[in-house]
């Protein structure tokens, strides 16, 4: 077990940038989610901790050790892959005990690594079987296997739930959180899935573009996005970003439609500068007594069992997303009075599509 | 269930329709195999009999004989031959030499090409590929030219290594390479496997069923050549079978021993048949398997 810090990363492929220098000291047990969307970097970053990818600029620091010149099996890391890559000409046994056996691990000892790994991943029955007369569940577990026997100072994961269908990977998602809370090895965690992030995250990376929008724990990330981009990112269905201007007192901002919401920190000092406004969906409620709203027109009603999901258009053609909880209350056509919880409001740079800190 | 009710009333016309391969298969076969029966029947005759141009369609009584005249002997009744027993041994030894090392030169540099970034690694792979341009027939008397400065005529260093070159095997290679995943390897990386180990522990096993199938089709190539050995080869004791049988029919109709060339041609063609056996098993394993 160990510390992971990243200092200043860069990458470049040749004139492009891939990651821009991220800066992030993971703590020792701590589980870290990279998240981000298709392109952005996080493999590439993940890959860079684990050696199999050369480090342009910065420093990555192992339990205290400069890995940047090390071969992958020196820096004490294990690796997850998300097409497992197991051994396909080994069994079960023999995949999860070929890094021990490299290292000269003696084969007492190596048993009863395996023979511990096999019961905490329940693979027991398999250990004889070829990775090819496995579920692809079970395929992932004898990777994580071969992970955990290698009792390695960080776990890196590079999206290992991705090729699994929708209820495995919820239950594997489970066994993952079950697993850490059991092993407390630091790890590191790549997925563009925001669910396995605000699950198993102790904190949450969100990367963009190669840099790093936000570091924090999942409800950080979700109560305080740090960005435009985060506030889009985290959050399903998507927060909804509306073009506004804080009131010249202040004391609340003006929607388009000219509703006035107020403000739960007055800001006097940024009196009439425009904002983007964001409110998430599940914060938008119907509002009885019709005040200090703008009547929004239902297109689209999505009943989800239990929740509602409506499609809703501002007076001024913007569109407007609400979630309720329960069945459906309006149809499509209705005009809702809607307003949003109070302090449910985000305010971002019109520019820089950063948080204005309240 | 729907299938059985469609087929029923089609039947006799599905059995007519089956059967029109089946016959199809059944006379190649025969085509076939009927040379092959011919030389065995031959094998089991005296001369005499052959000789006089009817042979029979049944055994005969002179198979031992003819077949441990032709092993072991080197004189029929009308000429003088190199004993099969020698011609098979330098057989096997030229085409187990050329396909073992054939695989083994190919492999590795399959290996290097497609596993490692090293300086001119395109160029190297383009010279490699050019080769296919150059098999021996063509650069045969340049070959030849070196093998005798050398001194390895009549050796069979100069009848196998000549041949060993070749970029057939090392392309194939590379493109089964080329379909293991990236991940694979990086995960052998972080076992701590290095490049020999690599080779050895996972590469190699999942090589096994294609280096079984060019074995096969190697061993046979190596059996089968003829235009090298004769020129390579002087002395008698170096003769390859094929070389043998070619000189034992080329000395003219009538003092040929048919039966001794009968029993020789039947010994020339079981190792390639032993090996296609043999090496059938990993071929079929390796279907069924169906791992990657
Ligand atoms: N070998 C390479 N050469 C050039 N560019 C590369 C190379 N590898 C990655 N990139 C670029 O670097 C960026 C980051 O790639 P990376 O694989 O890290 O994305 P990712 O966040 O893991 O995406 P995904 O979720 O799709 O896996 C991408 O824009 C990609 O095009
Ligand atoms: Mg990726």
């Amino acid at each position: 077990m160990a510390t992971v810090e990243i200092k200043n990363v860069r990458k470049s492929y040749g004139p492009v940038e891939a990651i821009k220098g991220i800066d992030i000291a993971i703590q020792d047990g701590e589980f870290l989610v990279l998240l981000g969307p298709s392109g952005c970097g996080k493999s590439t970053l993940l890959r860079m901790v684990a050696g199999l990818e050369s480090i342009t600029g910065g420093q990555v620091v192992i339990g205290g050790r400069v890995v940047n010149d090390l071969e992958p099996k020196d820096r004490d890391i294990a690796m997850v892959f998300q097409n497992y890559a197991l051994y396909p000409h080994m069994s079960v046994f023999d995949n999860m005990a070929y890094g021990l056996k490299i290292r000269g691990v003696d084969k007492a000892e190596i048993e009863s690594r395996v023979a511990k790994a096999a019961e905490i991943l329940e693979l027991g029955r398999f250990l004889t079987r070829r990775p090819s007369q496995l579920s692809g569940g079970q395929r992932q577990r004898v990777a994580m296997g071969r992970a955990i026997v290698r009792e390695p100072a960080a776990f890196l994961f590079d999206e290992p739930l991705s090729n699994l269908d929708a209820k495995l990977r919820t239950q594997m998602r489970i066994e993952i959180k079950r697993l850490q809370d059991r092993l407390g090895i630091t790890s590191l965690y790549v997925t563009h899935d925001q669910v396995e992030a605000m699950t198993l995250a102790d904190r949450v990376l969100v990367m963009n573009h190669g840099v790093a929008e936000q570091i924090g724990t999942p409800l950080e990330v979700y109560q305080r996005p740090a960005s435009l981009f985060v506030a889009g990112f985290i959050g399903s269905p998507p927060m909804n970003v509306l073009d506004a201007v804080i009131d010249p007192s202040g004391q609340g901002v003006m929607m388009p439609g000219g509703a006035l919401l107020p403000l739960a920190r007055p800001r006097p000092s940024d009196a009439n500068r425009p904002v983007k406004l964001g409110i998430r969906p599940e914060h938008l409620a119907i509002n009885e007594d019709g005040l200090d709203t703008s009547p929004v027109l239902v297109e689209l009603v999505e009943a989800l069992g239990a929740d509602t999901v409506v499609y809703g258009r501002l007076p001024d053609g913007e569109p407007l997303l609400i979630r309720m909880s329960g069945l459906p209350s309006c149809k499509e056509g209705d005009r809702l009075a809607v307003a949003p919880q109070p302090g449910a409001l985000h305010l971002f740079d019109t520019a820089t599509g950063r948080r204005l800190e309240d | 269930m729907s299938n059985a009710h469609m087929t029923e009333p089609r039947t006799t016309g599905r059995r007519l329709i089956d059967l029109v391969p089946h016959i199809v298969l059944i006379v190649g076969v025969l085509i076939f195999a009927f040379p092959i029966y011919v030389t065995l029947i031959g094998s089991t005759w005296d001369a005499a009999t052959i000789g006089r141009g009817s042979l029979p369609m049944t055994p005969g009584a002179e198979a031992w004989t003819n077949y441990s005249q032709a092993w072991s002997e080197s004189h029929g009744e009308r000429a003088s031959y190199t004993p099969v027993r020698l011609m098979l041994m330098n057989s096997l030894i030229m085409a187990l030499s050329i396909a073992v090392g054939k695989i083994a030169i190919s492999i590795l540099s399959a290996y290097a090409v497609a596993f490692f970034r090293f300086p001119l690694r395109m160029v190297f792979f383009w010279m490699i590929f050019i080769t296919l341009m150059l098999p021996v027939e063509v650069r045969i008397i340049p070959t030849y030219k070196v093998v005798a400065d050398l001194g390895m005529i009549d050796s069979y260093a100069g009848l196998a290594i000549p041949l060993i070159a070749s970029a057939t095997a090392t392309l194939l290679f590379r493109q089964f390479f080329l379909t293991i995943p990236d991940e694979l390897v990086e995960a052998a990386k972080i076992d701590g496997a290095g490049p020999l180990r690599f080779f050895f522990d996972i590469l190699l096993p999942l090589s096994k069923t294609n280096i079984a199938a060019l074995f096969v089709i190697l061993f046979i190539y190596g059996w089968n050549q003829y235009l090298w050995p004769l020129l390579v080869t002087n002395s008698a004791d170096m003769e390859t079978i094929v070389i043998g049988i070619t000189k034992m029919i080329g000395t003219g109709e009538a003092a040929n021993d048919w039966n001794l060339i009968m029993a020789t041609t039947v010994m020339a063609m079981l190792p390639p048949v032993a090996v296609v056996v043999f090496m059938q098993r990993w071929f079929i394993k390796g279907l069924v398997d169906s791992e990657k």
